[in-house]
């Protein structure tokens, strides 16, 4: 394993440019100009900015509760018109713009509120690993005792396969919001532990670490004043692409049955329930399909823009 | 060389140890009664009191473990009680498939991901490049199985070339056969995995192609190809081959989407059943082979280097 983690950790292993201090760039205001002219950042945002409000908006997109069905409206093409029955037993006219399901439900609603939990699921694994990944890194990075075990830790972690541990976890505790997204985000924390690692390990070698040493001042400051800004732009591109594996691992997780509930709209789950009679009625798979597609494409790119901007040395190499 | 081999070999055997412990502590750290758990929601209590005794549930965590992992050594990975196998029984059973299909899908990876490198590095910026650096972040964005049910509507169900799914045996209804119904799950499968090669071959061959040998070989009037071939791809093969190493763990996760889509008995579709049905000897019997597999493919790798580049020595 030791070949993975200096391919892994090299390109974005290297000191950063002396003499420039990432947290002064970011506060130039020039930075979120070269973000904007960049197209993937543009693009990969702006889509990203659009899906959330989707999330939030969800209650007022829709066009019917998701979770509602009609037997008489199974298996409607898109854009048909069907009945649907609320919970008071009343039965009104609805169009059903991307069709139903085998149950009946409309599927446009489905598809907006699963964008929630793709985003939630997304965001909330990106934090949490970076949050385990820095405070580990940090401390694997500065307390030397702590470093030889830590490390082995994660080289096992991280020689089962990440979808493995998530399936297996989640199993094992049964499928809920958190869950999922702990089990998700538990393969990951080993990649950022080695990211931030690597990084405190070159800053530590900085003149100005070693000044801040020589004047005295305590390992806690060194750590947090000192080391952890200049970790803060590798980071940010780190959990960009975090962020979209998790959403293709939920999506995995719900389609194979084992994430969250088949009641809970998720893609993952419309696509898992539509895959029965895919032969006939496509449309079950293909729109969540794209939905999710669409939602980590654009994740990546912003994530390939950012890294471009913030982590030149590192686009540099893939 | 030898002393390096050995030292290589023992290296892998921490990283072993603690996955083992980490896929035992897996089941110990959940709440609940282990033995329950283990016996899975089929199991008599009989089987739970059997199963306590046996393993040494009632003594300290360390002797559990002890139990375990000396049975682990002898090749017994345990009983699967939902399937009423033993799991190496199991293992050997659903073998099969996925070995056929992962190889399949390493070698349309390689054959398609290293040319199609090394041509967007040649001509950098071109409309190769583009496109191939386009479809590979596609590739890392388009999950699995929606592209799965994206050929098998055009091939399968429109154009009717291939079967939808299932899986033939080699020896079963011929070689040919045998191979039709792996095409599909094997492209679907390569799609990550040329995503992510041909991203590394393009980096590392461009790399390449700056040096100063590579202005001599073309000064010296070598063709093309052969400049590209012989001098920038053999230089940069090191850090491909590293990729398909590390690109396996991908190919894992591939795996069980893939069985599951297409409805291959592999192992992949074993590990799904196997937690669908919470049971839970075959699920660590599963993770613990496909991490073994993982760390081995890895150790030679590393040990491949020296046919890559005679520079290094061991």
């Amino acid at each position: 394993m030791e070949n993975a983690a200096v391919i892994e950790a090299g390109p974005q292993g290297g000191a950063p440019t002396p003499g420039v201090d990432p947290v002064a760039a970011t506060k130039d205001s020039s930075l979120a100009r070269r973000l904007w002219r960049n197209w993937a950042v543009r693009i990969g945002g702006v889509v990203l900015v659009v899906l959330i409000l989707v999330a939030l908006a969800a209650p007022w997109l829709h066009t019917v509760d998701p979770t509602l069905f009609d037997a008489g409206s199974r298996d409607l093409l898109p854009g048909a018109m069907g009945e649907i029955t609320d919970l008071d037993g009343q039965t009104f006219a609805h169009k059903f713009l991307f069709g139903s399901d085998s149950f009946g439900r409309d599927i446009y609603s489905r598809v907006i509120y699963g964008t929630r939990v793709s985003l939630i699921v997304g965001l909330a694994v990106a934090a949490l690993s970076l949050l385990f990944g820095v405070l580990l890194g940090l401390a694997a990075g500065t307390l030397r005792r702590l470093d030889g075990p830590l490390m082995r830790l994660m080289d096992g972690l991280m020689a089962i396969p990440g979808i493995l541990i998530a399936i297996a976890l989640v199993a094992l505790w049964r499928a809920n919001l958190w869950t999922v997204v702990l089990a998700i985000t538990i393969p990951e924390i080993p990649r950022v532990t080695r990211l931030v690692r690597s990084l405190v390990l070159s800053i530590r070698e900085e003149p100005y670490v070693e000044a801040a040493i020589s004047l005295g001042t305590s390992t806690f400051v060194i750590m947090f004043r000192h080391i952890l800004p200049n970790t803060v732009a590798p980071l940010i591109v780190q959990g960009t692409y975090i962020c979209a594996s998790a959403m293709l691992t939920e999506a995995i997780l719900s389609f194979l049955g084992l994430g969250l509930p088949a009641d809970i709209p998720t893609w993952g789950n419309i696509m898992a329930e539509g895959r029965v009679q895919f032969n006939q009625y496509p449309h079950n798979v293909f729109f969540p399909g794209i939905f999710l597609a669409l939602t980590v494409l654009s994740v990546n790119m912003l994530g390939d823009g950012l890294r471009d901007i913030l982590d030149p040395k590192m686009s540099r190499r893939v | 060389m030898i002393s390096f081999l050995v030292k290589r070999i023992l290296s892998t055997l921490p990283v072993m140890l603690i996955v083992a412990v980490l896929v035992f502590l897996m089941l110990r750290l959940t709440p609940g009664d282990p033995a329950a758990i283990i016996a899975g929601d089929a199991a008599s209590p009989e089987n739970i009191a059997k199963i306590r005794e046996s393993f040494g549930l009632d003594r300290p965590l360390v002797v559990q473990f002890g139990i375990w992992f000396g049975n682990l050594l002898t090749g017994n990975l345990g009983e699967s009680y939902y399937f009423k196998k033993t799991v190496v029984e199991l293992i050997a059973q659903r073998i099969e498939p996925t070995v056929a299909l992962a190889g399949l899908t390493i070698l349309i990876a390689v054959a398609v991901a290293v040319p199609l490198g090394v041509l967007a590095a040649w001509r950098m910026g071109g409309w190769l490049d583009r496109a191939l650096m386009g479809f590979s972040v596609l590739g890392f964005s388009v999950p699995v199985f929606v592209f799965a049910y994206i050929i098998i509507y055009i091939v399968s169900l429109k154009l009717d070339l291939l079967p939808v799914q299932g899986y033939s045996r080699i020896g079963e209804e011929g070689f040919w056969q045998f191979l039709r119904h792996l095409i599909l799950p094997s492209i679907t499968l390569s799609v990550i995995y040329i995503a992510l090669i041909a991203r590394v071959t393009r980096a590392a061959v461009s790399e390449v192609l700056t040096e100063d040998y590579i202005r001599t070989a073309r000064a010296k009037g070598l063709p093309e190809y052969k400049v590209l071939w012989r001098h920038a791809f053999a230089n940069a093969a090191v850090p491909i081959v590293t990729v398909i190493g590390i690109g396996i763990a991908l190919l894992i996760g591939g795996v069980v989407v893939t069985e599951s889509v297409y409805g291959i008995p592999g192992l992949g579709r074993l590990t799904v059943d196997a937690v669908l049905a919470r049971d839970f000897p075959t699920i660590q019997g599963v993770i613990l082979l496909f991490s073994f597999v993982y760390v081995l493919i890895n150790l030679l790798v590393d040990l491949s280097y020296v046919l890559f580049d005679p520079r290094i020595r061991y």
